[in-house]
């Protein structure tokens, strides 16, 4: 992709453990109304190349726990347990100053907003030069400088030496969102973290973004975790697939499993709510009834069942997150409902879908 | 950038325009009263009278009116009769570098505690310091000006005599200039001090929210950094505007207690002069010369806005 791809760094740490290891994350926050458990209990891995894509509606955790594993979401009124390890060192236990020297420089995170994420009054080669300076005291603003210019000509921004200079306003959405993707990709990280990369942007410079995110996973060996609520874009890029409700994953395996053989009623929810381009068009696009929870009222058991069709007894309890097809151990979801009965019920004329059973 | 100055100049200058010509409505056409009686003086003799009728032009048409007494202000000619028939333009001109010691020492002041103290209990809020640093920044709003300079004044220099009790000397001998002034740069400080820190805090907070802080920290940058290179520098827009208003009028005259209690003989004790013996001539003259202050410090914010926010640069040039 660019000059710099042979500078990538080497993949796996030490031990030849996975590069990002989150086990048992939980965040909760204290607000006025009482306690939000934002995150309740997160586990995943993620290795060198790979792309994981956590989806779920607003509300759902997925910001937070992305936040949570650089250290933004600490706060005298948070609550963070569990562990994140990056290359076997633990990070939830690091002191601020400690985690500065890892944000940015081995996790890099890009947001939603290109249009805010940008500090207006400085140039946007002034905040790239900011960010490798940061981490390098001993580069020169100049070669900084030069360095900015060559990762803006990396993701894709023509004329880079003018543009460098140019102040956020000047950029339209997909190239500020371009310069953040420059910025992250500063001081080579092994990881980037995107959260909803492509929701504030057009359709078509959507479609660019992701590309240049693929790109970038494949010929660097970045590994990335994707935030999203966008299953097109998850099923265009994404290895493997975490889907979350409530603060809870409730589903995770890999593209296929997901999109595919999906085990838990609100994953079906979400697939049917996708438009699809290659299916006879139904009467009216399928949605899953009622609104996210309240996090500071889940009700007992199953955080989906006051909106799931399905419901049956033992739904009040709460399910644990297991491997229930015994041929596909890496899939786990969720939901109590017997494997036979599930492939029943998610078939909605010819397509997976969430619906009352007639 | 030049046409962006030549028309904030333009403007500025219709704006001058229309406030003496409301200056010359409100105190020459409005009262019911003979002006030349009232800018003639209390014990003024018939022929008096008639002179100043001459002299400012009330024998004639509003607009020459106008035209003969903005002559006689803008020209230096214009005598007050009220006060010791003193040169008007002369006792300003005398009165500046007084007005301008007193304003720009209390500006340094209010603006190095204002910012410090807001930057403080906006980094600390919600904590001890942060509260603490607003009961101080209360008290201070609360004080007024001259009752702040009068425990000055009785305490500092009376009781125990520590500084000079009034009176200003000129700036060839800067250790006195500053012992003279330090208690009225003090008592005009403080209440800009408190206010300014109160604003800083909370503009800093709502940027503390922006998402481009976010980025910001997930760059890895120190917390100071973020706070000084993103928050700080975004929050001094609201800082700016306040602060040209302020100075403008305090440098037009507006620091009227402060001068008068301390008396320090500038622009300000001049126009409380003027009020007591409500010498119209005077007080039209110091009311144009404040206004002009205001409206250059206006127009120096808003150039200092393009330099503290890009997006503004561009908006304007290409307007």
């Amino acid at each position: 992709m660019s000059a710099t791809a042979e500078t990538a760094p080497a993949p796996t740490g030490a031990g030849g453990g996975p590069l990002l290891a989150v086990a048992g994350l939980r965040v909760g926050f204290v607000t006025e109304d009482g306690r939000v458990q934002a995150v309740d209990g997160v586990d995943f891995e993620l290795e060198p190349g790979e792309v994981l894509a956590i989806v779920g509606e607003s509300g759902s955790g997925k910001s937070v726990t992305a936040q949570t594993i650089i250290g933004l979401t600490r706060s005298p009124n948070s609550h963070i347990e569990g562990s994140v390890r990056l290359r076997g060192e633990e990070l939830t236990t690091q002191t601020e100053a400690q985690l500065q020297k890892v944000r940015g420089s081995q996790i890099a995170m890009i947001f939603q907003d290109p249009m805010t994420s940008l500090n207006p009054v400085y140039s946007v080669g002034k905040q790239i030069v900011e960010a490798i300076r940061a981490h390098r005291s001993s580069v020169s603003r100049s070669s900084a400088h030069a360095r900015a210019i060559e990762l803006l000509g990396a993701v894709g921004i023509p004329d880079p030496e003018r543009r460098v200079d140019d102040y956020p306003h000047e950029f339209s959405g997909g190239m500020r969102q371009r310069a953040m993707i420059a910025m992250g990709l500063a001081l080579e990280p092994s990881v980037l973290i995107a959260d909803e990369p492509t929701t504030a942007l057009d359709v078509t410079i959507q479609a660019q973004i992701l590309h240049l995110i693929q790109d970038l996973n494949r010929s660097r060996g970045l590994a990335t975790i994707l935030i999203t609520h966008d299953l097109g874009v998850v099923a265009e890029v994404a290895d493997r697939v975490l889907v979350m409700y409530g603060g809870k994953v409730v589903e995770q395996g890999s593209l296929d499993d997901i999109f595919y053989d999906p085990q838990h009623p609100y994953t079906w929810g979400l697939l049917g709510s996708l438009t699809r381009l290659d299916q006879p068009r139904p009467h009216r696009l399928p949605q899953i009834s009622g609104a996210p929870p309240s996090l500071l009222s889940l009700s007992r058991g199953c955080a989906f069942r006051p909106r799931c069709p399905h419901e049956f007894a033992k739904c009040k309890e709460v399910p644990g997150l297991e491997a229930r097809l015994a041929e596909d151990p890496g899939h786990r979801d969720r939901c109590r409902l017997a494997a036979e009965q599930k492939r029943k019920l998610r078939e909605i004329e010819g397509r997976i879908g969430l619906e009352e059973p007639a | 950038m030049l046409r962006f100055a030549v028309r904030r100049v333009c403007g500025a200058i219709a704006v001058l325009f229309a406030i003496s010509v409301l200056v010359f409505l409100i105190f020459n056409v409005v009262p019911a009263t003979n002006p030349a009686a009232r800018i003639a003086g209390k014990n003024a003799t018939p022929q008096l009278i008639e002179n100043v009728e001459k002299e400012w032009g009330f024998d004639k048409s509003l607009p020459e009116q106008y035209w003969t007494q903005m002559k006689l202000i803008f020209t230096g000619q214009a005598t007050s009769y009220s006060l010791a028939h003193i040169n008007i333009d002369q006792r300003i001109v005398e009165g500046i570098p007084v007005t301008a010691s007193l304003c720009i020492g209390a500006a340094i002041i209010w603006l190095s505690f204002g910012i410090l103290l807001g930057y403080i209990s906006a980094i600390r809020a919600g904590g001890l310091v942060d509260r603490f640093v607003t009961v101080i920044a209360l008290i201070g709003i609360s004080m007024p000006v001259f009752w702040l300079a009068s425990i000055f004044l009785y305490y500092l220099t009376y009781k125990v005599e520590l500084f000079p009790a009034s009176g200003y000397e000129p700036l060839s001998n800067p250790g006195k200039w500053a012992s003279h002034l330090i208690l009225p740069w003090v008592s005009l400080a403080v209440l800009f001090a408190g206010f300014y820190s109160r604003v800083l805090r909370s503009s800093m907070l709502d940027v503390m929210n922006e998402d481009y802080v976010r980025t910001a920290r997930a760059k890895g940058l120190s917390n100071r950094r973020v706070m000084v290179r993103h928050v700080l520098r975004n929050s001094l827009i609201p800082i700016v505007t306040l602060f040209g208003l302020d100075f403008g009028v305090l440098i037009g005259g507006g620091a009227i207690v402060t001068e008068s209690l301390f008396s320090l003989e500038g622009v300000g004790y001049f126009t409380a002069e003027a009020l007591n013996q409500q010498d119209i001539p005077s007080i039209m003259a110091v009311t144009i010369f404040g206004a002009f202050f205001i409206v250059l410090f206006n127009t120096v914010v808003d150039i200092a806005y393009a330099y503290l926010d890009p997006r503004i640069r561009l908006g304007t040039s290409t307007a």
